[in-house]
Order: structure tokens, then sequence, then C-alpha cells
């Protein structure tokens, strides 16, 4: 394929670079996700490695050099856990969490979704009504009950966070769907004798993509978002393995005596990643917006 | 329309069953509330005792039809921790939350309004920017840590407003309330101020948009025409006119801050029904997270149900909509 032809990835990718913000912002989530996903090359402590720590090193403020010459960026916690360590280990499990939970109910709400559409009579009722009733609630409040009954814990929080998600999902799907199956290209392909699923999977759902991945960008952040909520209350991942809702938590003890690195600095790694997806999501569905090109 | 009353009421019921059905057999698996509420050392007998006397020795489907007997009676349970009635304990931390959430809606709409209409007025100066990149931020900054900052920042660093609780409250018709004190209003502030930020980005969005379309009309031409004068253009033919999606918006809103709330007063310390359901679940209190639980469904089906009325009653298309099905 030569260099000139457009294929859809390419004219996407031109497309979103029109908005040199969402250009920016894109390249930040990129920064994020490497930082986060190598944690180990990018920080100087391992956090969570109590060997590691120097307890003379406790509560220094930010940019302050430690008892044995390290020098700490943001200032350390009570222990003299190097902050911004910590950080990027928690923007770790913050980012790997949602981003589990968030393929997890696309599958389950895609899959819901396109049954809905294609079968139709009271399996589409059901599932839609289910849907409705589930989406009248504040995502948070149903997430808050569906911890106090299942506990504490990382896959506990994935499980109430895929069951708050997927109906979004389902509700976009089977809006695309239903436009879709009576396009004439589905009836082409059921003339062509092709097997249901095989027209279901292979012909209707690539053309329900492009909503369900602007509500899948903007549920990751809102999905992050819900985790840290969840770990603030004390309801959501366990200490050892803390997120960013976590650290922010732990240093709200601290702030009332003057030392707000604990809890500031993590919150800000939150608010950019929040602002930074967002950003793209936004850019995102103008591009993918078909009511836009015409 | 009576039918279409019947098929809502029908199905709110239906959804708070399963609701509580769900919660109660769920909060039965979790942990054992005797372990946390009974003391150690007291002898085997004191301590079955207690059990019985919690109702926990009877098998789980014995304590559900108890449980179900009680809904329907308008008892939800006895608080295994505070050894009163659940419904009546969340209750009367009720008006604490709605007080809340009160304030925060009225700082929504005075705060968001005028920011936002002078943003759609005047879309081209640096301030409507600034206006509209705050409201940017405003959506995006997570509630709790944003509730931390502002205490961070007025209780801490500048030491104007006090960091939690409630302060002094007076009684009114017998409820106490913290705004009618000077003590009171400076501890409502900062948490109503923590609910309303996310409101107020709304409010700004909804009102620039509303004034930008607005402001383009005939009327509002022919009313410039007239020689009147901005501030009644604006005051009158803009403002009334952008109301409409405000307060629709703002009351389909009014449920989510009770979700926000349970952050907000965890964070502040407020002690209304949110600060009440973390401690519960913390401690265990199986009556009381069930009951807050159906009575929050219990708010949210009325609200919604309102609100579907309301759109019904301004909505003709809807109510024939309904006929013909």
């Amino acid at each position: 394929m030569s260099a000139a032809v457009e294929t859809p990835f390419r004219r996407l990718v031109s497309e979103f670079s029109t908005s040199p913000v969402a250009v920016g912002a894109g390249i930040a989530v990129v920064l994020i996700i490497l930082a986060a996903t190598f944690a180990e090359f990018v920080v100087p402590q391992n956090p969570y490695d109590l060997a590691s720590l120097n307890i003379l090193d406790g509560s220094l403020p930010p940019m302050s050099e430690g008892f044995e010459g390290n020098y700490y960026l943001l200032g350390t916690d009570e222990q003299g856990r190097d902050m911004f360590s910590a950080m990027i280990y928690g923007l770790r499990t913050s980012l790997l969490v949602s981003f589990i939970a968030v393929t997890s109910a696309v599958l389950i709400g895609m899959t819901l979704g396109m049954f809905a559409a294609w079968r139709g009579g009271w399996v589409e009722s059901l599932i839609m009504r289910i849907v409705d009733i589930q989406l009248s609630f504040p995502a948070l409040l149903v997430a808050l009950i569906l911890l106090a009954i299942l506990g504490k814990g990382v896959d506990k929080v994935i499980i109430a966070l895929i069951m708050i998600q997927w109906a979004y999902f389902a509700r976009t799907t089977r809006g695309a769907a239903l436009s879709e199956i009576r396009k004439d290209y589905v009836m082409a392909a059921r003339c062509t004798a092709l097997g249901q699923m095989r027209i279901l999977f292979r012909h209707v759902l690539p053309n329900c993509l492009p909503p369900v991945i602007v509500i899948a960008t903007v549920q990751i952040a809102n999905a992050i978002a819900i985790e840290a909520s969840l770990s603030f209350l004390g309801v959501g991942v366990p200490i050892t393995e803390p997120s960013l809702g976590l650290l922010i938590s732990n240093g709200f003890g601290y702030l009332l005596s003057g030392r707000y690195w604990i809890s500031f600095y993590p919150g800000i790694a939150l608010l950019l990643t929040l602002t930074c997806i967002n950003l793209v999501g936004d850019q995102m569905r103008d591009v993918l917006n078909p009511r836009l090109h015409k | 329309m009576l039918a279409y009353l019947i098929r809502r009421l029908g199905q709110s019921v239906l959804v708070m069953s399963v609701m509580a059905t769900i919660v109660f057999f769920g909060l039965y698996m979790v942990g054992n509330p005797v372990d946390l509420l009974i003391n150690p050392e007291d002898d085997l007998a004191a301590q079955e005792a207690a059990i019985a006397r919690l109702g926990l020795d009877q098998p789980i489907l014995v304590q559900f039809w108890h449980f179900l007997q009680g809904v329907v009676q308008g008892d939800l349970g006895t608080s295994f921790v505070h050894n009163q009635p659940a419904l009546e304990l969340i209750l009367s931390r009720l008006p604490a939350t709605l007080e809340l959430a009160a304030f925060a809606m009225l700082l929504a709409v005075i705060i968001g309004i005028p920011l936002g209409m002078f943003a759609g007025l005047y879309p081209k100066s640096p301030v409507s920017k600034g206006i509209m990149a705050g409201s940017i931020l405003g959506f995006s900054t997570p509630n709790f840590w944003q509730g931390l900052m502002l205490i961070m920042l007025f209780a801490v660093f500048w030491r104007v407003l006090p960091a939690g609780g409630r302060g002094e409250t007076a009684e009114l018709f017998g409820i106490p309330f913290s705004f009618l004190t000077l003590d009171g209003l400076q501890h409502l502030f900062l948490p109503a101020l923590n609910i309303a930020i996310y409101k107020i980005s709304l409010v700004i969005r909804l009102s620039q948009a509303g004034t930008a379309e607005v402001s383009l009309q005939d009327y509002v031409k022919y009313a410039r025409a007239r020689g009147l004068s901005t501030r009644r253009i604006v005051g009158t033919h803009i403002l009334k006119n952008i109301l409409i999606p405000i307060v629709t918006v703002l009351g389909l809103e009014l449920g989510s801050v009770l979700a926000f709330a349970v952050v907000t007063e965890t964070v502040f310390s407020w002690p209304g029904m949110g600060k009440l359901l973390i401690d519960s679940i913390g401690l265990l209190d199986r009556p009381v997270v069930v009951a807050y639980l159906m009575l929050t469904v219990f708010l949210f089906v009325v609200i919604n149900l309102v609100v579907d009325l309301v759109y019904s009653l301004l909505d003709p298309r809807i109510r024939t909509k309904g006929k013909n099905a």
C-alpha cells in the first residue's frame, strides 16, 4: 500500500491532529501510560519495598535532600516514602483497574446491546429496562452499595466498575446496531446466506464501534475518578496496592498539620490524567461523529 | 395517563423489592457483625443472649421474612450499633444533608448563571474564555480531592473557615439547622461550595449556550430596537428564556447531590446521611445500610417519577404517545 492511499486510520489521525490541544493531551496520556507501565525504571525508589525506605527522611517537604543525599522532588510521607515514586506506582494501580474494568464492560455491554438489537421482543425490553433503571442512579452510589456487599479488594473494585459501566455500552451499541441492521449491506449479507453470528460480528459490529470508542475513552476517565473516590472512602483498593485515591486519603491526616504535599501531588496527577483523557475523548467525539463530516 | 402512572408505580415497587433482596442477601454474606458487636469477655450465655436480641440466631430466610414484614409496616430494622430504629436514625440525619444540598444548589445558581450569561454575551472577552476554561476544570476535578484542597486553603493556610463539623445549630420547627447561626454558616460554606463547584460548571455551560442562542433571537433584537436598557434586556428577556433548561437539569441533578454528599460529608465530617452510610459500612451495621439503600432508591424513584410527570405536563406529545401505545 502506497503512502498516498487514505486508510480510515490515517484519516482519523490527520483529523485528530487538527486540534493542537487534543494532540498535546494525547501525548500526555501516552507519557502517563508509559510512566505507569514502566514505573520501576522511571522512579528513584520502590515505594513498597520497606528496605529501601529511610525513616530519617520522613515527612520532608518537596525538593529537599534526604539524610543519605537522596533527592525528593515531591517530598516524602511519614515513613520516608518518596511521593513521586508512590504517585507513579499509584497511577499504575489506578490505570490498570480502570482499563481492565472498561475493557470488560465494553465486551459485556456490546454483546448484550447487539443481542438486544438483533433479537428484539421481550429480550430487548428486559435488557433495556435493566439499563434504564441502572442508569437512573448515580454511578458512585451504585458502586458504593456494591462494594458494601462485595467487600474490599482490587478484584472487587473491578467487578463493581464493570457492573456500573456495562449499561452505557449496552445502550450505545443497541442504538448503533438498530440503525445498522436496517441498512442494505446487512440485507445483502443475509441474502448470501451467511451465518447470523458472522453477520452480527463481522459486518454489524465494526460499524457500531465509533460511538463505543468515544464512550469508552470518557468512561476510562470516569472509572479512574470513581475508583479514586471509592478508595478515598475506604471501600476501594487495599492498603497493599494503593491507588492515587488511597494516597490522597492517606495524606488527609497530615493536611491539617500543614504537610500538604502528601495529598496535593497525587491529586494533581489525578487531575492531569483525567483532564487529558477527557480532552482526547472530546476530540475523538468530533472526529468520529459522522454528522460533522457532512 | 392513569395507565402510565400505574405502570410506572408498579415498576418502582419492583425495583425497590429487587434492590432490597439483593442487598439483604448480599450483606448477609459479608463478615459477621456479631464479632464486632459482642464483648468477647462476656460469658457464653451473655453472648448468646446478645445474638438472640439482635435476631442473628435465626436462619437467614426467617431473618429475611421478618425484614419484609417490617418493611411493609415501615420498620426497616434496628441499628446494631446505635440501638435505634434504622429509618429513624437516617431521617434524623436527613436535614443536615438536605441543608447542604439546598445551599449547594443556591450557590450553583447565584454564581453559575451570572458567569455563564457574561460568557454568552461577550464570547470574545478574555474573561469569558477564563470562565469557560474554569468550568472545564470544575468538571474534571475529583470531588474529594477538591474538598481537601478547600480545607488546605481556607482552614490550614488562611485560617478563615473551619475544616469540618456542623458548627452551632439553631432549631427551626424542632429541627436543628446550621444556616441560622453565623458559626453554622461558616461551617456550611466549604462543604456546600465543594458540592456546588461541579454544579456551577454545569450551570455556566448551560447559561452560556442558552444566552448565546437567545441573544440572536428576533425578540431580543426587537427589544434593542425599542431602546430598552441592556439591563432590562438581559435581566428579563434573556434570563427568563434560558431558565427552563437550567431548572430541568438542576432538578435531575438533585439526585446526584445525594451521591456526592457521601464524599463531601466524609471529607468535612458533616453529620449527614452520607457519613452515616460510610460509618455503617465500616461497622457492618447491616440494618442501616439496607435502610439507607431503601430510602435512596425510594427518593430516586420519586424524583424520576416527578420529572417524568412534569415533562408529560409540559410536553403534550409524551401524553399522546402514551395513549396510542
